[in-house]
């Protein structure tokens, strides 16, 4: 990993520190996925120019107020299908998808996969905080089995989704997971999903100290990262692991990368084939 | 040889959630009266810089040595 730029300089240069304090609780997580993304952006040694944000809706939605950069502001669930299509009428452009596990997996689970499906270039990164944060902590499909929200006061009756074995399973070529405590393992991790060609999707595991915390009596921001940290496997150790073990437990690493045919280049491709010569501009 | 290590915490954009206190490996911060951060050990700071990384708000830094 590169030397860490000075948070002076990464606040003037990709926020809008002006526009500080930002709306959220205190000790949300969602800072952190902010400053690891800034961060690995810089990294790439990419022009900032040449990142655009796709926002959806939830607590999520407001990134755009504080960053520094070209942004698109989506209904709620549709963030990868606009910038699938923002992608495929701008190539040359980094396209950062940032959603929220409700809006990822549940509003927007089909967009998801069939993103994933055609392993389009696009950067997804989905903040798992486990509810809907924004309304006033509904279940979301991410919500863990027997925690309690809004709308399951006796105990989640579901079980909840695996975003990562769904997007390995949905075909997308780079997939990993980490945590808000394990900053320095993020920003590495969303590097490498950046300088993946194709459909890459990071899962970053959050505090809600709020909203899901106080449901569930984690506690405040400081007991809620104790609490993730503890339950954190790394994928080395999650080898040796019987299946009963790794119940409830959060396995981090990248489960995937491979390199498969990426859909803009096809797409190009078969342009470039069935484009009459007087057509060309 | 002794470095001078400058722990500034910009009052505007911190929310006292006291994460950059509880996780920092030196115990150089303290949380005061009203949750407000005090730098009360900069001598012991090695500069790690997790507290920069671990905060939400981006409010505080670490600079110099």
């Amino acid at each position: 990993m590169a030397k860490l730029k000075p948070l002076t300089e990464l606040r003037k240069e990709h926020f809008h520190f002006s526009r500080f304090p930002t709306t959220y609780c205190p000790g949300c997580g969602i800072g952190n996925v902010l400053q690891a993304v800034t961060r690995a952006i810089d990294e790439t040694g990419r022009p900032p120019e040449s990142f655009t944000f796709a926002v959806g809706i939830g607590c999520y939605g407001n990134i755009g107020n504080y960053l520094d950069f070209d942004e698109l502001r989506l209904s709620h669930g549709r963030v990868p299908a606009m910038a699938t299509g923002l992608k495929l009428a701008r190539p040359d452009l980094n396209v950062i998808a940032m959603m929220g596990d409700g809006d990822a997996t549940a509003i927007g689970g089909n967009h998801l996969i069939h993103a994933a499906r055609r392993n389009i270039d696009i950067t997804a990164i989905i903040l798992n905080n486990h509810t809907y944060g924004m309304t006033g902590g509904q279940y979301s499909p991410a919500t863990r089995l027997g925690d309690y929200a809004t709308t399951a006061p006796y105990g989640m009756l579901e079980p909840a989704f695996d975003i990562c074995k769904l997007a390995e399973g949905a075909g997308a070529t780079f997939v990993a997971r980490t945590t808000t405590f394990r900053m320095v393992q993020t920003i590495d991790i969303v590097r490498r999903a950046i300088e993946h060609p194709g459909f890459a999707l990071v899962e970053i595991d959050s505090q809600c100290p709020v909203i899901y915390g106080r449901m569930n009596r984690w506690g405040d921001a400081v007991s809620m990262l104790k609490k993730q940290n503890a339950l954190t496997v790394t994928l080395e150790k999650a080898k040796t692991m019987t299946p009963e073990e790794l119940k409830g437990k959060i396995v981090v690493g990248i489960f995937k990368q491979a390199v498969e045919p990426e859909f803009t280049g096809e797409y190009y491709k078969v342009i470039n084939r069935v484009r009459r010569p007087q057509d060309a501009s | 040889m002794p470095v001078s290590v400058v722990i500034t915490v910009d009052a505007r954009a911190c929310k006292k959630c006291g994460i950059c206190v509880e996780f920092c490996p030196k115990a150089v911060l303290e949380s005061g009266p009203f949750g407000e951060v005090l730098v009360t050990r900069a001598e012991a700071c090695n500069q790690c810089r997790l507290c920069e990384l671990r905060c939400p708000d981006l409010a505080i830094t670490v600079e110099g040595g």
